[in-house]
This record gives C-alpha cells, sequence and structure tokens, in this order.
C-alpha cells in the first residue's frame, strides 16, 4: 500500500507551541498509513509520561497535540517531560490498533454518489463497492463530530472531490468518501462528503462502555450487506436528501 | 481547573442517584418561565475525550461563572447558567440564595433591578429575570452547589451541535418548564458576599486580546504579522461558542491546506481568505488552516463578552506571561 518504511529509523520530532497550555508534537509530513504505528508509540508514551499533569491528546494524521495542566507544569516543564517520553521511541505493532468490520448496505437511495462515481470509472456500482470493501482502512484522527473517524487511503481511482454544495443533512451511518479517505457520519450533521451507502452500527454511544467505537490507529474493513441484512441490523432505510 | 478529569471514566445517572442526601427534605430549585435567545447548563468544560472527537465545551467567560460561584462559596467550575443576550426568567420553587456575574443582562428580581455582579435571595415564588444586554453578553447564575444533574464524562457542559450535556444530557438548551435543581440546599458559604471584590470591566467598544504566538507564524509574511498586532481588528456577526470572526487587514500566509491537527482553545485561524477565526469551546476538535497562535485564556473570556462590532487589539505574550495572568486568577479563588 505504502512505501515500506525503515522501521528502525526513529522520525526526528519536533515540539511547537501552540497556545498557552498546549504544544504539538510534530513526526511527519504528509500523511501516510505507515506513520500510524509512529503516532499510536508517541500516543502511549506521552499519556504513561506526563500521567495526571496530561488534559488531553489529540493525535491526528502526522501530530499529536498535547493540552497540559498549566497548574502543574511550566511551558518549559511540559516542553521537558514530552521530550523524556518521547526518548527511544519504537513504533507501535502494526496490529496495534483494533480491528473492526462494519457492515455496509451500499445503494443509491442512501448512496447518492454510487451510481456517479460508479460512472465516472466506466464500471457497475458493484465494482465500486468490491473496490471500497476491497481493502483495510487504518483511523487517522477522530475528529468533525464524536465518533468521527477519518480513515484512509482507499483506491487512487476510488478518489473523489468534496461535493460543491455540501447537503445540509447527512443521515448518521452514511459512509462517504472524500478525496482518498473515507468516513461514516457519527451523527446526522452536515456533510460534504460523497455517500456510498449506510451502516446500522452506532459509532458513538453513551451507553455503552466503550462509547466511541473507533479510536485513532484502529482498523477498519468495511462488508457489503443486502436491504434485508441492513434492517434486521435495524438499519434506517430512508432515503438520502439529494440536498 | 483542578477539577478536570483527565479519564474517560462515564459518570452515570444511577451513580448519582444511588446517593441521595436524606438531610434534603425538598430541593432547593427553580422554574424556568422564559428564555431568551440561548441559556445553557456550563462549567470548565469536557475534559479526556477530544481524541475521540468530542469537544471541550464549558463557560466561554470562565472568568465570570467562577466568580459568581464563589460568591456563593462553591468550587470556581461548578455547573451554572451561561445566558447568552438576556430574555431569561425563572421562578423560585423554594427560597435560595444566588449568584450572578459577568455581562449586565438587566438583572431584576420581581421587577426591582439587581446588582450585575452579587448574590441575592430569591424567595419563594419570587422571579428572577433577565432583560438585554447593557454591557457585555453573557451573564452567569449560580446556585448553591452548582446544578444538580447528570453528568456525561464528567461535565455538564452543553454542546448542542453534539447532543451532549445539560440538563437532559442531550445537549437541550433551557427550556421553559425546565427545573433547575440546586446540587445543596445551603451555599458553602456562611457569609453573604453581596459584591464583588474587584472585577474588569465587560469590554465595551475596545478590548486589547493577548495571543500566545506559535510555532506556525513563521508561515505569515512580515506585513501581515505587522498588520495583525497593529491594526485594529472588528468582531464579526458571524460568532458563535464554536468561534468568532474577525474583520480587518487580510493576512497572507505561505502555508497553504495543511494537514489537519488538533487545535486548542482560542486558536487563531487563518483560512485562505485572510479573515482569522478564533476557535472557542465549542470547536471542532482538529482542523487544517495555518494559525497565528492562541488567546490566552483570559483573552478567551473577554472575547465572549465582546458584541459584534467591538475592536479588538491583538497583543503578543508568551506562555509564561499568560501563565503567570492565569494562575493570579486561580489564587483569587482560594
Amino acid at each position: 500500500m505504502s512505501q515500506s518504511p525503515s522501521p528502525a529509523l526513529s522520525p526526528s520530532f519536533r515540539m511547537e507551541t501552540v497556545g498557552m497550555d498546549a504544544l504539538i508534537v510534530r513526526l511527519f509530513d504528509a500523511i501516510d498509513e505507515a506513520h500510524m504505528p509512529w503516532i499510536l508509540a508517541a500516543d502511549n508514551a506521552l499519556r504513561e509520561g506526563l500521567g495526571g499533569a496530561l488534559i488531553d491528546l489529540v493525535p491526528s494524521y502526522t501530530t499529536l497535540l498535547v493540552h497540559y495542566d498549566i497548574e502543574q507544569l511550566s511551558h518549559i516543564e511540559a516542553r521537558r517531560r514530552v521530550q523524556q517520553a518521547l526518548h527511544g521511541l519504537q513504533p507501535a505493532s502494526t496490529e496495534a490498533g483494533r480491528e473492526h468490520r462494519i457492515p455496509v448496505w451500499y445503494d443509491d437511495s442512501v448512496g447518492p454518489e454510487l451510481p456517479r462515481i460508479a460512472e465516472r470509472l466506466g464500471v457497475d456500482t458493484d465494482e465500486i463497492v468490491r473496490r471500497h470493501t476491497g481493502r483495510d482502512y487504518c483511523a487517522f484522527a477522530l475528529g468533525f463530530s464524536p465518533g468521527y473517524a477519518f480513515m484512509g487511503m482507499i483506491e487512487e481511482a476510488l478518489a473523489t472531490p468534496r461535493l460543491k454544495t455540501p447537503r445540509q443533512k447527512v443521515a448518521a451511518g452514511s459512509v462517504g468518501i472524500a478525496e482518498r479517505q473515507t468516513a461514516i457520519y457519527s451523527m446526522r450533521s452536515p456533510g460534504g462528503w460523497n455517500i456510498l451507502g449506510r451502516t446500522a452500527v452506532k459509532l458513538f454511544d453513551r451507553d455503552r462502555d466503550e462509547i466511541s467505537l473507533f479510536r485513532p490507529g484502529d482498523r477498519v474493513r468495511f462488508e457489503p450487506i443486502s436491504r434485508e441484512a441492513f434492517i434486521e441490523q435495524g438499519g434506517d432505510t430512508t432515503p438520502l436528501e439529494e440536498r | 481547573m483542578a477539577t478536570r478529569t483527565t479519564t474517560q471514566k462515564v459518570t452515570t445517572t444511577t451513580a448519582r442517584n444511588g446517593t441521595p442526601n436524606p438531610t434534603q427534605p425538598t430541593q432547593a430549585s427553580l422554574v424556568v418561565e422564559r428564555t431568551g435567545p440561548l441559556a445553557l447548563v456550563q462549567d470548565a468544560g469536557r475534559f479526556g475525550c477530544r481524541h475521540l472527537g468530542v469537544t471541550q465545551g464549558g463557560a466561554l467567560d470562565w472568568i465570570s461563572l467562577g466568580w459568581a460561584n464563589w460568591l456563593l462559596g462553591n468550587a470556581p467550575d461548578a455547573a451554572g447558567i451561561e445566558i447568552a443576550i438576556g430574555g431569561l426568567a425563572l421562578k423560585a420553587e423554594r427560597t435560595l440564595r444566588l449568584a450572578i456575574a459577568g455581562a449586565d443582562l438587566g438583572a431584576t428580581r420581581d421587577g426591582e433591578p439587581l446588582a450585575a455582579n452579587g448574590s441575592f435571595t430569591l424567595e419563594q415564588g419570587q422571579v428572577l429575570a433577565f432583560d438585554q444586554p447593557r454591557a457585555g453578553l453573557r451573564a452567569y447564575l449560580a446556585l448553591p452547589g452548582g446544578i444538580d444533574a447528570a453528568p456525561f464524562m464528567g461535565s455538564l457542559s452543553t454542546v448542542a451541535r453534539e447532543q451532549l450535556g445539560g440538563l437532559d444530557g442531550r445537549g437541550s438548551a433551557i427550556q421553559v418548564g425546565d427545573r433547575l435543581v440546586a446540587a445543596s440546599s445551603t451555599p458553602q458559604r456562611g457569609e453573604p458576599v453581596r459584591e464583588l471584590p474587584s472585577l474588569s470591566a465587560m469590554p465595551t467598544d475596545e478590548a486589547v486580546l493577548e495571543l500566545v504566538t506559535g510555532a506556525q507564524i513563521a508561515h505569515f509574511d512580515g506585513a501581515s504579522l505587522f498588520a495583525a498586532f497593529n491594526q485594529p481588528w472588528q468582531v464579526d456577526s458571524r460568532a458563535d461558542r464554536m468561534g468568532v470572526r474577525l474583520t480587518g487587514p487580510v493576512l497572507r500566509c505561505q502555508a497553504g491546506g495543511m494537514v489537519s491537527e488538533g487545535i486548542p482553545l482560542g486558536a487563531v485561524q487563518v483560512p485562505p481568505d485572510g479573515q482569522p477565526i478564533i476557535l472557542l469551546n465549542d470547536r471542532q476538535t482538529i482542523g487544517g488552516y495555518p494559525r497565528l497562535g492562541a488567546l490566552s485564556p483570559i483573552a478567551c473570556a473577554r472575547l465572549g463578552q465582546c458584541a459584534p462590532g467591538t475592536t479588538i487589539r491583538l497583543s503578543p505574550v508568551t506562555p509564561h506571561q499568560a501563565r503567570t495572568r492565569y494562575l493570579r486568577q486561580l489564587a483569587r479563588w482560594r
């Protein structure tokens, strides 16, 4: 999928001040699945190294935002603690993230861009489904809304720019693509991604022990299911509004 | 703040309901009779869950919430009501002591004017009403001990976009008929403090906001940086709990679209149109525009009181200077 990185070669990281009580650890400059084992390792090391002085840690693609407790640590102390925590960092195992299989009902009614992308590529919609479900994706970062994971990379041929005019309402569970990334809308919200189908799986559920199904670094595989199976899983078949 | 939680533990309703307080025969409570543009339950915010895409939330003007709580002897980050613009009216179901701080929204008790910053007793049946802004935008109402409701991920902060927090746990704003129940029957502070010893005045026409400059400042050209810190900015009408747009000189940045990364509170991001957006408590957790840096928490609190049209000047500070002032503010409540 990506060029084989040398696992022994530790990335050089930079620390950047971004606020009174926050700094960014920058490990890489570009998006690449091969970076995630390093990001996950840094995530673990920083959680351990900062302990109770850590307020929030937000990993994302190439960086980690460290929000530390300003009552406990000065800016200089925080930089020192981060430096210490990341000393001799080794990448996490490529198996570190958890695996998820997400059943998706791919259909024109709940995925209006499915036929459009098929038409653009001169193939039928089954071929688009086959390609979208044909590989594991990595959750690079969570954001946009609770439990929403930015995942990739999708096959280059499937890459599609965001809609020129975002939809006012995208149904929860909608599975979309934008450029070379894919994602599932965790709650009903406005959105500009190209929608291919829908899952009945809840990404964010306050009544579940694991409130967010995904965490950064998890691996996700989509599986096509029938309309009947989707309904059986509690899926909502209401067609997606065009705008 | 001291009580921020860094764990992902969820406090459930059963945990709270499982510990009833037998010394409270009846609960001190208020019933909402009228609402205005927006009133929300807010505390210091929700922490330890931004990696899951859950935003921070919390009182925009955390200093005024802290003072309102201080007046009753509450912890500074106890949950209160953030009343934006005014309009709210509440009736006491039982006599209780309350405190307000922050914007002057023309508060009255049964029609008789109240000080914008102070504590007072609301007798059973009396109505506390807020009119409209005279200075500032957001007033904070504190109840003894805070507000009794079930927190989600350690906080009661209401985030409508995420359908989290608030009285119902689903992100709903305060509505007519809602009951606000005090977390304790009497204030911790025995001696009532009627007025605050000191309070920075609400911004009226102009505000100076301190900005901790960030590493990405190197991406901006020299003329833009000079303009950013030497020319006036106007608060735009596109302003809410997610962010506040400023209009003024066009800032140019060499970095185009960047890879999305975590965004701190108060981040001053500059999209391609060159007009900054200051990202506040309900911001999205990651984003990819270049940033000048981030406002200090004290400056964020002040911005939360700036009406559209207010003139803003940005003043660069070091993290150390911002921290010194922040810790001094916390020390006032000890």
